[in-house]
């Protein structure tokens, strides 16, 4: 794959700023940059199933609470150590990846996206109700991370978020270099033409399936012990599966730093836009999706296409272009 | 001549409708088998059950001494039977080249990346794609489409090639370059089950023409024969082909 000369440069910026921030932010920034590390992750997770093959999932927020409850039980229940705790949430997620991918991953387009956006809702109101091992709706108190500091505890998850972020962005790159990778791109661009070719689609999907699964179930695991506490409607939340879409979108669907640059931009104008107009945020996130659909469907990288599109939403209050043009005499 | 595969007692039915009726045929390695009928004779569904997109309600299928009617599509691609579109496939943001080195890679057996694509460069040349190989698939003309698709089918490395109307929509010269090219392939010791509606092509090049109507085969013979069978004329060609062919001279 090539990488433009820009993505470079701002990668080796973004490698800077990320060895610098501990030693200099304060802990708002450090927490925000943490958010956007866990951002990164949630979308290049997105990506391997929803960019790679073409499957608009939306179960991301389904393995994200999977991983989130699964390191919390054990953590708050057995005493896990953190690594260990989150080891469990990641298999957790890939666990449940395998049980249900191999059933809705046969179904195609709208109706694979309604399948695996059923799965966060199913598994919302099974943590409900499951009191005993969950806490239900009363949520789940996670016990620290032993150290007290308020420092050194947002330096610890920072560099972890940041490690799950690297991990998730490795893992994809080093999918879409592989020959899973290849079969991947097969599937996402006619599917039935890979199956004659001798893809074995099903088995393709499925693994990206559990790679996406066990990115967000490691995610879902740190961000549990991070914020110390979850509940049903936080760790099944499916602005979980939507957020990462959009990242996705707005970076470029299917390449390496498309969900990374785009995790970043999103989590900005979170920040920023949406704090500032707290009662229409949502109105807002709607808004940027139809916009994006619209002006850049390959993301940052279609920005181009996207103003020339603007220029021609703008030409009818100039001279009517339809016209045909004067036949050229000299 | 062995029999390259058997296909035998083979029933598909679609709810009440009956698409493939008790059909038993032989194919022998090295032939060109023309196979034609009438629009919904049930010529696809026949290439469907061999290429394992769906699967018989009755019957076996054999290759090479092994069944394969229950056996997934992609293992029956790997096993050695490539097949083409109607409607041609591209993967259409992959180049050419790309395209037929999946077809190498998956189901072709190629050990690595690069062998894949030095494969995929073979076949191409042999359809004479080999100027095009670093376009967008999605940028061929028709003609060159129907092309990348038997590229792709080569590249699979197969024993049976199965031809869905490749020659559809070409023009008369781009259906004697295809020709040359399916004749090509037999040379290469590719058996060929060419699926036509053009009876020109089917006539010029099979070695052997089953026919299928109402989802049962009427006819299975040479194709001298075949135009002459009461049943095909009445059922497919018409009365007056036979001396409509050999008013031509064909």
């Amino acid at each position: 794959m090539k990488q433009s000369p820009i993505a470079l440069v701002g990668l080796g910026l973004l490698v800077l700023v990320i060895a610098v921030l501990p030693f200099s932010a304060t802990n708002y920034v450090l927490r925000l940059t943490t958010i956007a590390f866990m951002y990164i992750a949630l979308a290049s997770s997105w990506n391997i199933v929803g960019g790679f093959t073409g499957y608009p999932s939306f179960a991301t927020a389904a393995f994200f609470g999977i991983g989130a409850y699964a390191a919390g039980i054990v953590r708050t229940a057995n005493s896990f150590s953190l690594p260990l705790s989150w080891l469990v949430g990641m298999l957790a997620a890939m666990l449940f990846s395998l049980i249900v991918g191999p059933a809705i991953l046969r179904l195609r387009g709208h109706y694979f996206a309604v399948a695996s956006l059923v799965l966060a809702a199913v598994l919302r109101e099974i943590t409900n109700a499951a009191t005993k091992l969950t806490g239900g709706g009363m949520g789940l108190n996670l016990p620290t991370a032993g150290v007290v500091n308020v420092d050194e505890q947002t330096r610890l998850y920072y560099g972890c978020m940041l490690a799950a972020a690297v991990v998730t962005v490795g893992l994809a790159a080093l999918i879409w270099r592989s020959k899973l990778g290849w079969a991947m791109r097969c599937i996402e661009q006619n599917e039935d033409a890979a199956i004659v070719l001798g893809v074995n689609t099903l088995a393709t999907k499925i693994w990206g399936f559990a790679a996406s699964a066990a990115t967000a179930g490691l995610v879902g695991g740190i961000y549990a012990t991070w914020i110390g506490y979850i509940d049903p409607s936080d760790a099944f939340d499916d602005l979980l599966s939507v957020k990462p879409i959009v990242m996705a979108f707005i970076g470029g669907v299917g390449t390496i730093l498309g969900p990374v640059a785009g995790a970043i931009i999103f989590l900005v104008l979170e920040e920023f836009v949406w704090r500032n107009v707290l009662n229409f945020h949502a109105g807002i996130l709607g808004i940027l999706i139809v916009a994006l659909l619209v002006f850049m469907p390959g993301g940052l990288g279609s920005l181009s296409r996207g103003f020339a599109k603007l220029r021609t939403y703008r030409r009818p209050r100039g001279p009517v272009p339809d016209v045909a043009p004067p036949a050229v005499s000299s | 001549m062995t029999a390259l595969m058997q296909i035998a007692g083979v029933t598909k039915r679609y709810g009440g409708l009956v698409a493939l009726n008790n059909v038993s045929l032989d194919l022998t390695s090295g032939e060109i088998i023309g196979l034609i009928g009438p629009n919904g004779a049930g010529k696809t569904t026949l290439v469907n059950v061999i290429t394992g997109v769906q699967q018989p309600d009755e019957g076996t299928i054999a290759f090479e001494g092994r069944r394969i009617e229950r056996m997934p599509a992609y293992q029956i691609a790997r096993r050695g039977i490539g097949r083409t579109f109607q409607i041609v496939q591209p993967f259409p943001r992959m180049t050419v080249l790309e395209n037929v080195a999946a077809g190498a890679m998956f189901a072709g057996g190629s050990k690595s990346v690069v062998e894949a694509t030095d494969r995929a460069a073979d076949c191409l040349a042999f359809v004479g794609l080999s100027a095009m190989s670093s376009m967008p698939a999605s940028q061929l003309t028709l003609p060159g489409r129907k092309r990348l698709e038997l590229a792709k089918g080569l590249a699979t490395n197969p024993r049976l090639l199965l031809l869905d109307e490749v020659n559809a929509g070409l023009n008369a010269t781009e259906i004697d370059g295809a020709l040359e090219l399916i004749k090509a392939i037999a040379a290469k010791g590719i058996t060929i089950l060419l699926i036509e509606h053009l009876m020109k092509v089917v006539m010029r090049a099979s070695s052997r023409i089953v026919v299928l109507h109402q989802g049962a085969l009427i006819a299975d013979g040479l194709p001298a024969d075949v135009i002459r069978n009461p049943q095909v004329v009445e059922a497919y060609l018409g009365a007056g082909f036979v001396d409509h062919v050999e008013g031509a001279g064909g």
